[in-house]
């Protein structure tokens, strides 16, 4: 069990060195001057070669390496420039908006998605079952910012059950701000769940033909109690890897849905990062969502260990 | 399910037609405005209405649709291309440190959520198709080459790459001769799952401008365009939207359709 | 009225008959053995009993348990009976337990799902079956895993499993086929006790005569879905009225005759060969610990010689195989074949794989599916230089096909188109094909029912006569290696206890573990034996 946990804790670590070189490469060598890069083409060379010496471009790129990455561990992100704030709060306080969204959505899309399939799987090739499967058939092919822009047209314009974009903030109450990110969840989620619901009943349906199946039902277990008390367990492991990578894509998906809903988001600093070529932001907000996506597979690789004690003895 | 794979597969073949058919001839010139005829509902004359500059959406969809599959097919090529190889290698050295650094580096790429390196891309070597093709293309090697190792392994075990072996058949002779032709299958089904998500994924990368940049239409940018105008004109949002759903369901079906029939096990059965 | 009596039980799945006017009747305290050979229904009569079956299943006649219609009982009413009237232990005890929950868990479910009793008195029972059925508190505490478990063991916990409840009637599906012969023995030994102490009644599928004769009362010979003889163990075999019975027994125990060996003369040398796998670490950091498959084994192969290899699943001999097709390293020693190395540095020796062939287990996974059959039997032509073509290959393929007792225009079709004997024939005409001094039989025809096998068997002599073949019969079925070898190796755990002539080692062993492998294999009865006792009773 704990060589388990070195091994993947191992892979963990390098997995971030890896990435932060990646990032590294891409922001801060191949552009040429990252410098002249961010100030344009037309900028005046005193201008450049100021902004060269406050990005500290003149020691070499293996020193500028080691200082980003030792600023991230102990939590210095450096300086925006072009909001000339530290990194780090702003940061923190897009955080306030994107993780509550994508816990949110993560949660939708597995309260939906469970139930569905393990409904799916149960009346296998019966209505119910091809009810649900036409249903996630469609969910997975709707692009989730198109389905965005549909919610707000019959939800916010139409029916005005909820605002068409922004956010409320949290001081104004924990649900006045659940509520004003329930309608991205919701365009977050549905795809997803879609996802999720044909993995729970393809998982299901493997189950269900292995023998201990039919052993717990000569035992005297009837179907449903099998597929519970049987099913469910061992259908969890290839769903949690689903999960895990599903994170990804929330995070992912919250860069486009927070441009639907103009939600103050990470995505959206990034977003904006770019368009004002503001590579010191760039560079740490990627790494900061790299890191989020790698440490939850690491948490679902621990999960596993959880669930299939195959994993926990393995040495 | 024989109705998937024709669903499928006529889905698939009115917007790949659609989109041959754009090269040679559109109801109107999809680039050519006209203030005066902005937000027409679907009429006789524009069968699916006019934008806010006036253009035929039609047009529009027929020209985007190209963008669309071509991003998405050149993308699912870089992804088998580069791969199918690794994952057979890394099959046929099962447990060396080669099969280990293809599986890291697999892992890793996943890692990174593929839409935020999409951006990084984009962001620092500008927004464009190529770019959107090469950053949805990086995506899909990880897919393939995992999905080639997983069947290439269970090959690995099957008493006829032992008999090949026998005869004194390199690995690289027995990957391409014995196990390739077997996942074949399996790859063409993965290969039209991952089509579909590439149509989406360009869809998205248009939408927030870094996809194909004017004056190329894609359906994503023209959903970015309708975004502020849904209140007024729904079309404009709805048609767009509607094209990726039928294109990507299409695919969809003809891939579950197509492992159904592909399935040697069902065939053999069948026989 | 017997405890099962099952009265012209007839089932059809999609238009095709499955079973046809099936009669049968277990009594309580009565072992009841069904045997056939693969697509007799034996299995399906056992699963009908149990109502586990797919729900395309059509079925007809009267199933009665204890007095009750089977047949029209409610999936309520089966769901009560099943595992508290019937158990049932399947045919894979390492896929039948499930691996996330433990031993303890799964044997208290059989109890609590029928309401038997409270929670503590379950866990009680739990412990006394599993002590009855050989897995003792100390080393087998409730919570077990199934994965920390041999497959006997885990046999052992589905029986448990089954007959918590003390159940009326067991039915066991080819309990032992999956198992080795000592653990067969065992498991034979306690499903005969528990009838016994129990007085249950034991519906027993087996496709093994020799279990069959060893274990039951009475026995039912049933063959494409039909019951063709029943009756008492001994009367039947004594008497065999059905000509089917007779072949079957006379196939059981096929007997070939192997033409004489010329002189000794070495052909495949084996020194003192080691074979070690690495161990995932213990600890981080710790050393990579080694498991030693193949313990320094060593032996000689004569030109013309027919050598047996017999041992258990685990003993090593599938590694020593695989060494001595140089598809594995070894670790020391050496493996010559006519004087050269199989190995020659790290890599393998072509020179001397042209010389060797292999003849594998699996009918069905030996051959490419996409492939012809001229394809798929010329692949050893790859290890010659100058392979034939046209004509001359042709004509190789042509006689190739004929030597096993196929037809040359075989070659134009596709492996799915055959049977399993008929594709163990293509495996050994692709063996044959480039006329290698030397083949390896593993498991050759373990997967094949005893019909074939007997067919295939005679082949092999026939084979022998004509091209004076010197081959490795790797296998776990003693019987069948008493036949076609002229010499036998028995292997343990990594080294080789014992070798001499075959019919020296079978009727006088020497090693322990060679007596207990003979001891606990099940034998055919003696006819003749068997015809004198009923007369003078």
């Amino acid at each position: 069990m704990l060589n388990y946990i070195f091994k993947r804790f191992l892979s963990l670590i390098i997995s971030l060195a890896v990435a932060s070189l990646v990032i590294f490469f891409v922001i801060e060598v191949a552009p040429g001057d990252p410098a002249q890069f961010m100030l344009g083409i037309n900028a005046q060379p005193d201008t450049v070669a100021a902004l060269r010496t406050e990005l500290g471009l003149d020691v070499p790129k293996w020193q500028r390496y080691l200082g980003w990455v030792a600023g991230l561990v102990t939590g210095d992100f450096g300086t925006s420039y072009t909001y000339r704030t530290p990194i780090s709060t702003m940061i923190a306080d897009r955080l306030w908006v994107s993780l509550p969204l994508a816990i949110y959505a993560l949660t939708l899309s597995t309260v939906i998605a469970f139930p569905a399939g393990i409904y799916a799987a149960a009346r296998r090739g019966k209505g119910g079952d091809m009810a649900v499967m036409g249903a996630t058939q469609l969910g997975v092919a709707v692009p989730n910012f198109w389905f965005a822009m549909m919610m707000v047209l019959i939800f916010a314009i139409n029916l005005r059950w909820f605002s068409a974009g922004g956010f409320a903030g949290w001081d104004k109450g924990f649900w006045t701000g659940i509520h004003s990110l329930t309608l991205p969840a919701v365009s977050l989620a549905l795809p997803q769940a879609a996802i999720l619901a044909r993995v729970m009943r393809s998982a299901l349906l493997d189950i269900l033909g292995e023998d201990f199946m039919r052993t717990a039902r000569a035992k005297g277990l009837t179907r449903r109690q099998a597929l519970w008390r049987h099913g469910v367990r061992n259908a969890l492991i290839p769903v949690l890897t689903i999960i895990g990578l599903q994170f990804s894509f929330l995070l992912a998906g919250s860069i486009i849905i927070e441009q639907v809903f103009y939600l103050p988001g990470l995505g959206r600093l990034v977003f904006q990062a770019i368009s004002s070529r503001d590579l010191i932001v760039v560079e740490s907000v990627v790494m900061l969502l790299v890191f989020a996506v790698i440490t939850v597979n690491f948490l679902v690789d621990l999960a596993y260990a959880a669930v299939d004690p195959r994993l926990r003895s393995r040495t | 399910m024989r109705r998937n794979l024709i669903i499928g597969a006529f889905l698939t073949a009115v917007f790949v037609l659609a989109a041959l058919v754009s090269f040679f001839w559109t109801p109107f010139d999809h680039t050519a405005m006209s203030i005066p005829d902005k937000f027409q509902r679907p009429n006789g004359e524009h069968l699916l209405g006019t934008d806010h500059f006036g253009r035929d959406i039609l047009s529009m969809i027929m020209v985007g649709a190209r963008t669309s599959i071509a991003v998405a097919l050149v993308a699912v090529g870089i992804g088998m291309g580069f791969g199918v190889p690794l994952g057979l290698a890394a099959a046929a050295r099962k447990g060396t440190w080669l099969d280990e650094v293809i599986m890291r580096g697999n892992d890793l790429v996943f890692a990174f959520p593929s839409l935020v390196i999409a951006i990084l891309i984009t962001a620092v070597f500008g927004a464009g198709a190529i770019n959107a093709i090469i950053a949805i293309g990086i995506f899909n090697i990880p897919v393939f080459a995992r999905i080639t190792r997983g069947a290439a392994l269970s090959l690995w075990e099957r008493e006829f790459i032992m008999a090949a072996r026998v005869s004194g058949k390199s690995a690289t002779r027995i990957s391409f001769e014995h196990i390739l032709p077997n996942v074949m299958n399996l790859l063409i089904v993965q290969g039209t799952i991952q089509f579909s998500l590439g149509i989406l994924a360009e869809a998205g990368l248009s939408y927030i401008g870094l996809g194909a940049q004017p004056p190329t239409p894609s359906w994503g940018r023209m959903l970015a365009d309708a975004q502020t105008l849904v209140s007024i004109a729904p079309h404009i949002a709805l048609i767009p939207g509607v094209a990726i759903i039928l294109t990507v369901l299409g695919l969809n079906l003809m891939g579950d359709g197509l492992r159904d029939y592909l399935d040697p096990r069902l065939r053999v059965s069948r026989a | 009225m017997s405890l099962l009596q099952i009265d012209n039980l007839s089932m059809d799945i999609v238009n095709t008959s499955i079973l046809r006017d099936v009669t049968l009747t277990v009594d309580p305290g009565e072992i009841v053995a069904v045997t056939g050979e693969s697509g007799s229904g034996k299995s399906m009569t056992a699963f009908s009993v149990m109502q586990l079956l797919p729900e395309s299943v059509k079925t007809s006649g009267s199933i009665y348990l204890d007095g009750k219609d089977l047949l029209q009982a409610t999936e309520a009413e089966m769901c009560r009976l099943r595992g508290n009237t019937v158990g049932m232990v399947f045919q894979e005890p390492m896929t039948a337990l499930n691996p996330v929950k433990t031993i303890g868990d799964q044997v208290t479910e059989t109890i609590l799902i029928h309401k038997a009793m409270s929670p503590a008195d379950a866990k009680t029972r739990a412990r006394e079956v599993l002590d009855r059925v050989g897995l003792p508190a100390d080393r087998f505490p409730l919570s077990r895993y199934p994965h920390e478990l041999s497959g006997g063991q885990r046999q052992r916990v589905v029986i448990a499993m089954a007959i918590a409840l003390r159940p009326k009637l067991l039915i066991a599906d080819e309990p032992t086929t999956a198992l080795d012969v000592t653990t067969q023995a065992q498991i034979l030994d306690l499903l005969k006790g528990l009838v016994e102490d129990f007085g249950m009644g034991l519906l027993m599928i087996t496709h093994d005569l020799a279990v069959v004769a060893d274990m039951a009362d009475r026995i039912v010979v049933m063959r494409r879905g039909e019951v063709v003889e029943r009756g008492p163990t001994r009367s039947l075999l004594a008497q065999m009225k059905h000509p089917y019975t007779r072949q079957l027994f006379e196939a059981s125990g096929h007997q070939v005759d192997l033409p004489p060996r010329p002189e000794p003369k070495p052909l495949l040398e084996v020194k003192d060969v080691v074979r070690d796998y690495r161990l995932p670490r213990t600890r981080p950091f710790a050393p990579h610990g080694h498991f030693r498959a193949v313990k320094g084994v060593s032996f000689e192969l004569h030109r013309g010689e027919r050598l047996g290899l017999v041992g258990e699943s685990g003993c090593g001999k599938s590694t020593l195989t695989r060494a001595l097709l140089g598809l594995e390293p070894i670790q020391g020693g050496s493996i010559t074949l006519d004087g050269e190395p199989v190995f020659s540095g790290t890599k393998p020796n072509l020179a001397v794989r042209r010389k060797m062939q292999v003849v594998f287990q699996d009918p069905f996974g030996s051959f490419n599916p996409r492939h012809r059959v001229d394809r798929l039997i010329t692949e050893p032509f790859f290890l010659l230089d100058e392979p034939p073509t046209g004509k001359a290959r042709e004509a190789a393929i042509g006689e190739a096909l004929e030597a096993v007792g196929l037809a040359a225009p075989d070659a134009s079709k596709y492996i799915h188109e055959f049977s399993g004997g008929q594709r163990q024939r293509i495996a050994i005409a692709r063996a044959l094909i480039i006329r290698p001094e030397l083949i390896l039989f593993d498991e050759a025809v373990s997967a094949l029912d005893v019909s074939v096998r007997a067919q295939i068997l005679d082949l092999l002599a026939d084979l022998c006569r004509a091209y004076d073949l010197s081959y490795l019969f790797i296998s776990h079925d003693l019987s069948v290696v008493r036949t076609v070898t002229d010499r036998v190796l028995v292997m343990k755990s990594g080294e080789i206890v014992e070798q001499g002539e075959t019919e020296e080692v079978f009727s006088n062993p020497r090693h322990p573990y060679t007596r207990t492998l003979i001891d606990a294999a099940p034998v055919l009865p003696d006819l003749d034996a068997l015809g004198r006792s009923l007369t003078d009773a």
